[in-house]
């Protein structure tokens, strides 16, 4: 009795995360588009895509006629689910912070952006500095806490920030204590400077590493010296030397694009990936050359001076340079329609569905280094799939379902349904609030003790 | 000689400036207030749509298009944008927004227009021929938060032409208005919920009442004025300020209400009422229990971005994005703009985001095109495909709401106008870097 109800519970855990899906168009983007298509899903991983799969017995079948199945979206730049601000301002290398210890899996935006096809973020510190804070990508599992949001396996990162944003509490442009609280200056005010402090940070690390690593040497070999004090702020960029660590950097012109590219050369180390990057098609050979991914915005444009010469071919032109390339949202409303952010790059520069697609599927999991187990529809990868009423590409597309893990974490249906439930709910509570409230004890009591 | 040659040059260039009129054949037409016309044609003769259909002969000296396999749609207007008066917006020495004052009708956007700014073709690109360009990003008096109530008058703007003066095509459309808000209460607009900081809800009440009662002084000034003016009352001094309110009091100038939550509608929907001036309602963020209110008083409505966050954490995630249709459904009039500069171009996705959750197709295209047209006052001239409008309209290969579709050609007021811009020739240029 025992072994049948332990193999019951066996095959329904197994059931959860089991299913088929059918009769859909599939959008692949790593092996082209499949018409009445079907995927199954088996324990959260995708088991066979292709034309004339059945279900396994007990299996639920999902019916996507006239439906668009795609892999789900991922975000490099994302700031959602940071509890208060996402920027430690304070000094001009802050790389002791971690954005893991702040994630908020409560951030109503998480639910937005799944029910945008968001299934991957990379959750960013801010730009205010020229070293920033440590990085963590997540999976948007809504309703889970923050440890189990974590993208297991996915390798941390740092951000860096180059040109206006690092530079202006060296150079606000109120000027100082002009309006507002007197602002305290700090180095760096300019781009010489903030070349500066990233190349003195990593001749630090270095000094540092090599500590180490004579302390390790000689305790080695059975000497008996002190360790090095541990230093919270050097030992990220350690990480980073020893390719532990991404490098994610904020950059917007093509001379401190360039720059960052000489520092990392000059002390060995990569950078993973230029954030925003909008002038990146002026250096796009120097960028493929090192090796590093740009995920870029669209169509942002002429908000401040160092955006002034970006251009929507921004993508385009970089990938037929031969540049990884994805499309971010580095905001809480962008990252809900980044398939329609994908669209724009088929018109601005000529890029094929396909390509358009990637650059929001398998080319972000490509730069965080995720791509063996998401980022496109293949089999042995995670189910993270969302299901649209028409071609994600289209303007008058949504997504119907969304999946991370094979677990359903979005259902449209489920959202209407629920509606005049909560509204009832919110209204009781309205209504409780709105009478006067009659305190058991009497008079003022509801006070808490003075001290 | 040399003169001479100079002279037949001068002819030319003459020609061709003027060159405004066009036989577009061949060509799949969506007039967007009739049927599609399947192989139909369009004759522009002298910047005016003078024939639509299937059998359009050519005229000599007309030149010829033909549009084989394109759609031919009317040039999209952007109902709200701050083109022409912003560049850089981190750049205040490049803004001219938000003036300094209470009450400012005397301002014209129109002659702040910088014929020269990049934003221009690069909204042209999108296939948008006509903006209304505003004298206030609606942050009240700059971002410290003054009091500006009167912004200064909005104008309907050709995105083609020499001057200011030529691509003007309605300069007085619309008078711009910030409708009195309380601040304290959170909410999408953070200039509202940062000039609210620190403020008790008490202190926002009395603000909000006294600013309420300055604009019943004003136009009460400028009735009186009015008056003074008719009767050509001895020692009567002309006012500028008053003089330019002159159509708002009299109901031929829409005032252009900015007005994001149900209870600034209803106040100002309370308010057109009792002044009796016509008024437009902008950039609502909800519509509440408006929807007959609006629909009863006849008053349209210029809707901001679809592709935005719901207003308050407990809202629907797809709030902003049903909302047009709520609007459709009360039986409301309405159109799109984005009040901004930078995503001008972007107006056709939000007209489809909307279409995406539940407005219809054909309305989301009205929504940009003839709708926004006869809200501002132009419905005789743009936002349609028919004889005796201006000439203005795109060439695509397909649906001009859709990211994915190339606008091909364009035309404005029977000119054809070039779709290059900034993006298109620093795309050139870098494409041939070796």
């Amino acid at each position: 009795m025992r072994k049948i109800l332990l193999l019951l519970a066996a095959v329904f855990s197994l059931n959860a995360q089991t299913f088929l899906i059918r009769n859909a168009t599939i959008l692949t983007v790593t092996k082209g588009t499949i018409e009445n298509g079907s995927v199954l899903v088996e324990n959260g991983k995708i088991a066979a895509v292709g034309k004339n799969i059945s279900a396994p017995t007990g299996a639920p079948v999902i019916d996507g006629t006239g439906q668009f199945l795609m892999p789900g979206i991922i975000d490099c730049h994302s700031h959602t689910a940071i509890e208060g601000g996402v920027n430690e301002g304070s000094v001009s290398d802050s790389s002791m912070v971690n954005i893991k210890d702040v994630l908020n899996p409560t951030d109503i935006n998480i639910y937005r952006a799944l029910a945008g096809g968001l299934t991957v973020s990379n959750v960013l510190h801010g730009s205010a500095n020229a070293i920033g804070g440590q990085t963590i990508v997540v999976k948007l599992r809504w309703g889970k806490n923050a440890q189990q949001m974590i993208f297991e396996g996915a390798k941390p990162g740092i951000k860096f920030a180059l040109g206006e944003n690092p530079k202006r509490q060296g150079y606000p442009p109120q000027g100082f204590g002009l309006t507002g609280p007197t602002v305290e200056r700090r180095y760096p005010g300019t781009r010489m400077g903030v070349e500066d402090v990233i190349r003195e940070s990593f001749n630090e690390a270095k000094i540092y590493q090599a500590q180490w690593e004579e302390y390790k040497t000689k305790t080695a070999r059975g000497e008996k010296v002190i360790a090095p004090r541990k230093d919270l702020r050097l030992e990220p960029l350690v990480e980073v030397l020893n390719g532990q660590r991404f490098v994610h950097a904020h950059c917007y012109r093509a001379d401190e694009i360039l720059m960052l590219l000489r520092i990392a050369d000059d002390m060995g180390f990569k950078i993973r990936t230029l954030q925003h990057v909008l002038e990146g098609y002026k250096v796009a050979k120097e960028i493929a050359a090192h090796g590093a991914g740009a995920s870029t915005f669209t169509d942002w444009w002429s908000y401040k001076i160092e955006a002034y010469d970006a251009t929507p071919y921004n993508a385009a032109l970089m990938a037929k340079k031969g540049v990884l390339v994805s499309l971010n949202s580095d905001s809480d409303e962008l990252q809900r329609h980044l398939n329609l952010e994908a669209a724009k790059v088929m018109r601005y520069g000529g890029m094929s569905q396909d390509e358009a697609l990637a650059m929001v599927t398998i080319n972000p999991a490509k730069q965080l280094g995720i791509d063996n187990s998401v980022g496109s529809i293949e089999v042995g990868k995670s189910a993270d799939l969302v299901l649209f009423d028409q071609h994600p590409l289209s303007g008058y597309s949504k997504p119907l379902k969304v999946w991370i893990d094979g677990n359903q974490y979005f259902d449209r249906m489920k959202d209407l349904e629920a509606r005049a439930d909560f509204e009832k709910k919110k209204k009781a509570l309205l209504d409780k609030e709105a009478t006067p409230a009659r305190s058991p004890r009497g008079g003022a009591a509801t006070e808490g003790p003075s001290q | 000689m040399k003169k001479l040659f100079g002279l037949v040059f001068c002819a030319v260039g003459l020609f061709a400036a003027e060159n405004n009129s066009v036989l577009i054949r061949n060509v799949t037409v969506h007039p967007v207030t009739g049927p599609v016309v399947e192989n139909g044609s369009v004759l522009v003769v002298d910047g005016k749509i003078e024939e639509v259909g299937h059998k359009t002969s050519a005229r000599s000296g007309v030149r010829v298009v033909d549009g084989k396999g394109l759609h031919l749609y009317p040039g999209m207007i952007n109902a709200a944008t701050n083109v022409g008066l912003s560049e850089i917006s981190a750049i205040r020495d490049s803004v001219d927004l938000d003036e300094i004052g209470e009450f400012n009708p005397q301002l014209r956007a129109e002659i702040a227009f910088n014929p020269s700014s990049e934003h221009i073709p690069v909204v042209r690109a999108a296939g948008i021929t006509s903006v209304i360009t505003l004298p206030s990003d609606g942050s009240r008096g700059g971002r410290a938060g003054g009091g500006s109530i009167i912004t200064g008058q909005g104008a309907l703007m050709h995105l083609d032409g020499w001057t200011w003066e030529e691509m003007a095509v309605r300069p007085m459309a619309v008078m711009e208005m910030l409708f009195p808000e309380m601040r304290a209460g959170g909410g999408r607009n953070p200039f509202a919920a940062a000039a609210g900081a620190g403020r008790s809800l008490q202190e926002e009440e009395r603000q909000y009442h006294a600013e309420l009662s300055h604009i019943s002084d004003f136009l009460e000034d400028v009735r009186r004025y009015k008056k003074a003016k008719d009767a050509k009352a001895p020692g009567f001094e002309r006012d500028l300020k008053l003089e330019a309110m002159l159509g708002v009091i009299d109901g031929t100038e829409p005032l252009f209400v900015r007005a994001e939550r149900e209870r600034m509608i209803k106040d100002a929907i309370a308010f057109s009422d009792k002044e009796k001036v016509k008024i437009i309602i902008a950039d609502p963020h909800e519509i509440g229990g408006m929807g007959p209110e609006l629909k009863k008083h006849n008053i349209p409505v210029v809707l901001g971005k679809v592709l935005a966050l719901p207003e308050h954490d407990d809202d629907a995630y797809d709030d902003p994005y049903t909302l047009p249709d709520k609007f459709y459904k009360a039986g409301v009039k309405f159109c799109f703009g984005t009040f901004d500069v930078e995503f001008a171009r972007n107006v056709p996705f939000e007209a489809a985001q909307a279409a995406a959750f539940g407005l219809p197709k054909d309305e989301a295209l009205k929504a940009v095109t003839i709708n926004s047209a006869e809200i501002l006052g132009v419905g005789s001239q743009i936002g349609s495909i028919e004889k005796g409008k201006m000439g203005d309209f795109i060439l695509t290969d397909g649906d001009p709401l859709e990211a994915r579709t190339n606008i091909k050609q364009m035309f404005i007021a029977g000119k054809e106008v070039s779709l290059e811009s900034r993006h298109t020739r620093e795309y050139e240029k870098w494409l041939k870097r070796p």
